[in-house]
């Protein structure tokens, strides 16, 4: 067996209010390609970050040949031979190729860059990896996969021994990611060390001897390839005990309000169908990279579809921007309430009464004292904890602001209320508070369309859930027959048809 | 909604007076009218010195408020001494060959022809995507150049065009100029509208945050269109106010007046990122220009010199209200102590 190279103990990382990573370890051979797999948020980014020292551990230590290190910074890891790629790439579009490979240690003597040297360096690094272009091309005329041969190329030219790759194939075409294994098998026959992030199986049956699982923030387990099914290892990455309640109340199932046939936009999705009803809470999941937000917004008139069929209350509407969704009575809270959300720099009250202005106006001008009072009602329907309405929205913690958003919401006449991510970044407390909200919601009728990466609220809070995976619905399962496990492979399954870009 | 106990405002009224930002610059403005008073010997502040003042930059602070719009929404608009120009020429020309017989349809005729301008430069920035300070870059030049095409670079002098039209100008109404007038009836008409309708909220709305604006069904590209047009539209009144003042069409005339207009707006508390600022800052600030341009000389500054401190009263004018503002911020954030 291979010696140890990397081996981390214990290692713990706190954000404020969460535990990031809770006594994690690992450990990586000379010469192998160990996967790393884990749910979105099991902590995976973190860990790289903190053995790249972006982030400092609280707790454990990391042993690097059997020498406890500190790294402070990247620039100490990089010094000791360990580089990171990452999922999207860091790049300098406008430079050239060879800029980028030597970002942070250009060739110099006397000061002064040696740029023809640069370019032999850069050529022959491109070759050894059998690239297809040239050192002097500019890195944004680039493709994905090129530009992560670069990142790639960079690694080497500092002679890193470990190379650590974030969910590198997620943007690649399938012959892109073949030649990426091509690439990263030939490096660890050269006695690189890869750790290999991936949703993918396939990926790791590809390359990995070693997988080892997160949940949670927690190590889970390390496993021999070859010794591992595919349901043995869902389970090791959702195995977890849901405690927490739902208040899902129990309501009666109307009219068909929604649905959506075939819908693509070139590059993001394609033939995605699914409907919702009156009073019914529908869940959209699956992992990073599933598309399902480029999906309610093209719904929602924020982006243009390139094919499909959008049906309300069994009548074919066209959407062409938000107001025309919201004149039809479809509302979206966005994910990212802060951007998208929110005019952070207004008052509670102005930001929901911003989607329906029209009814506080008489004559020209605009009734403040209703316009107040309606506010005031909404706000306090969802519970928002501030002193007034004129309190500025930045005031507010995470989940006060996603109720002003829900709040918003409420003031206009909407029929399906599409919320993406409603509890990302919200604290326990407020979390139960908007699942109560959206209890309320569908009783009252709303047709909900809810995105959560979050399977216990999939889980708890839908009647029925869509799982997309890579631009395509790869399956709905009841609320009945809906497991982590079911999902979760749903969710990973990459159909042999969906081959290739969307 | 749950009230807490803790109150906020410390200092009471007064407290809350002085941080309010068109207070802070007011004081600015008294401070240095006592400074101008007392330096020219009491003789700046008579009502034939204001009436002058009122008279000369009425066309500026109408641009103010065109220009303040255009801030809010997050855009600029360096083309407007150029749509002033065009839309002045244009109008004193159709006068001068006997096409318009009536002051007021001069105004009227200068405006529609400002407001196609700015509706051409809205298209362009709106639907077009291109960045508002590039798109007026090239209006700037555009519209200047064919200001002198359609006149060939003649002039359109004093004797070419309507008495009624050039007597406009040195009228006036309850003791207050006609010029004047214009400009506070549209001081009342922006504030009104940036305060209590619906586009007011909308302008803000697009200025402070476009995508949460866009996702709350805000026709973004309607406002932007709009606002461009409106500005236009002022810069074409503008127009026919400096040609009735100076009694004359010129085509290089106003050339850098976008300057002094921004300088106002910046002054009166306006951001260059949008979404902040209002009507009563805007004419503060155009009043504080007027004030430091006319006084300077008076004062018996030397002439080299003006330019140079006119900077630096400026610059100085917007630290107190960046201050001011900074410390509001910190008020607010006080809210979220835990």
């Amino acid at each position: 067996m291979a010696e140890t190279i990397l081996e981390l103990h214990g290692i713990t990382k706190i954000f404020p209010g969460v535990r990031a990573l809770d006594q994690v370890q690992f450990d990586l051979r000379a010469g192998e390609i160990h996967a790393l797999m884990g749910e979105n948020g099991a902590g995976k980014s973190t860990f790289i970050k903190v053995i790249m020292g972006v982030h400092q551990a609280e707790e454990g230590q990391m042993l690097l040949y059997g020498q406890p290190v500190h790294f402070k910074s990247t620039r100490d890891a990089q010094k000791a031979g360990i580089a990171a790629i990452y999922q999207h790439v860091t790049a300098y579009p406008h430079l050239t190729v060879a800029e980028n490979i030597f970002t942070g240690h250009l060739k110099k003597r006397f000061g002064i860059v040696q740029w023809k040297q640069m370019y032999e360096e850069a050529d022959s690094l491109l070759k050894e990896l059998n690239a297809d272009f040239d050192s002097r091309a500019l890195m944004g005329s680039l493709s994905v996969a090129q530009q992560q041969m670069v990142e790639i190329a960079k690694a080497l030219s500092v002679h890193a021994r470990i190379i650590i790759m974030d969910e590198p194939t997620a943007a690649l075409t399938k012959r892109e990611s073949e030649e990426l294994y091509r690439i990263t098998r030939k490096l660890r026959d050269e006695g690189v060390s890869i750790i290999f992030i991936s949703h993918r199986f396939e990926d790791m049956y590809a390359l990995a001897s070693r997988v080892t699982v997160f949940r949670d923030s927690r190590y889970i387990g390390t496993y021999d390839v070859n010794g591992i099914t595919n349901a043995d290892l869902i389970k090791a990455m959702v195995g977890r005990e849901i405690n927490e309640l739902f208040p899902k109340p129990k309501v009666e199932l109307g009219e068909e309000v929604l649905r959506v046939e075939g819908l693509s936009r070139t590059g993001y999705f394609k033939d995605v169908s699914f409907h919702v009803r009156k009073g019914e809470i529908l869940g959209l999941t699956g992992l990073v990279g599933a598309r399902r937000t480029e999906v309610v917004q093209t719904i929602f008139g924020a982006e243009k579809l390139t094919a499909g069929k959008i049906f309300l209350e069994g009548q074919p509407v066209k959407i062409r921007r938000p107001a025309e969704a919201m004149k039809l009575g479809i509302g979206l809270l966005p994910e990212n309430r802060q951007i998208e959300g929110l005019i952070l720099d207004w008052g509670i009250g102005r930001n929901i009464t911003l989607t329906e202005l029209k009814s506080f106006v008489q004559g020209i001008f605009l009734n403040e004292k209703k316009e107040n009072l309606v506010s005031k009602q909404l706000a306090e329907q969802v519970d928002t904890k501030a002193v007034t309405v004129f309190d500025k929205a930045s005031s507010l913690s995470g989940g006060n602001q996603q109720k002003v958003v829900v709040a918003k919401a409420l003031g206009s006449d909407f029929k399906v209320l599409i919320l993406d991510e409603p509890t990302k970044g919200v604290d326990v407390g407020a979390k139960a508070a908007i699942y109560e909200i959206m209890g309320e919601l569908a009783q009252a009728g709303y047709a909900i369309v809810m995105i959560s990466s979050e399977m216990p609220e999939i889980l708890g809070m839908c009647d029925r859930i869509v799982v997309m995976c890579e631009g395509r619905v790869s399956g709905e399962l009841s609320r009945e027959e809906a497991t982590q496990e079911k999902i979760l492979e749903l969710a990973m399954l990459k159909q042999t048809a969906t081959e290739g870009s969307v | 909604m749950t009230v807490k106990q803790k109150t906020l405002k410390k200092g009471g009224k007064l407290g809350e007076v002085l941080r309010s930002r068109e207070i802070s610059l007011l004081l600015v403005m008294v401070l240095l009218c006592v400074v101008i008073q007392w330096r020219s010997g009491g003789t700046f502040f008579t009502p034939g010195v204001i009436t002058q003042l009122a008279q000369n930059y009425a066309y500026t602070a109408v641009l103010t408020f065109g220009m303040l719009l255009v801030l809010l929404i997050g855009g600029i608009d360096i083309s407007i001494a150029s749509t002033l120009a065009f839309s002045g020429m244009a109008s004193s020309m159709l006068m001068q060959h006997g096409f318009l017989t009536n002051p007021f349809m001069v105004f009227l005729v200068s405006t529609l022809i400002g407001l196609g301008c700015g509706l051409i430069i809205g298209l362009v920035i709106a639907k077009g995507k291109v960045l508002p300070i590039i798109a007026t870059l090239g209006f700037q030049y555009i519209v200047r150049g064919l200001t002198y095409v359609i006149s060939d670079s003649k002039w359109v002098s004093s004797d070419e065009m309507l008495p009624a039209f050039t007597q406009f100008s040195l009228d006036s109404f309850l003791g207050i100029p006609y010029l004047a007038w214009i400009f506070l009836v549209l001081f009342v008409i922006v504030l009104l509208v940036l305060k209590w309708t619906e586009f007011g909220r909308q302008i803000y709305a697009v200025g402070s945050n476009a995508e949460a604006a866009k996702i709350s069904g805000i026709n973004i590209d309607r406002i932007k269109i709009l606002v461009y047009s409106i500005n236009g539209a002022i810069a074409g009144l503008a127009g026919a106010m400096f040609t009735s003042k100076y009694a004359s069409a010129q085509s290089n005339m106003a050339t850098g007046a976008e300057m002094d207009v921004i300088a106002a707006c910046v002054i009166g508390g306006v951001s260059l990122n949008g979404g902040q600022g209002n009507a009563v800052g805007a004419l503060l600030g155009v009043i504080t220009i007027a004030i430091i341009s006319k006084s300077l000389s008076l004062v018996g500054i030397d002439a080299f010199w003006q330019q140079a401190l006119k900077g630096v009263i400026i610059l100085l004018a917007v630290a107190v209200n960046v201050l001011v503002q900074r410390n509001n911020d910190r008020e607010v954030l006080k809210g979220r102590e835990i």
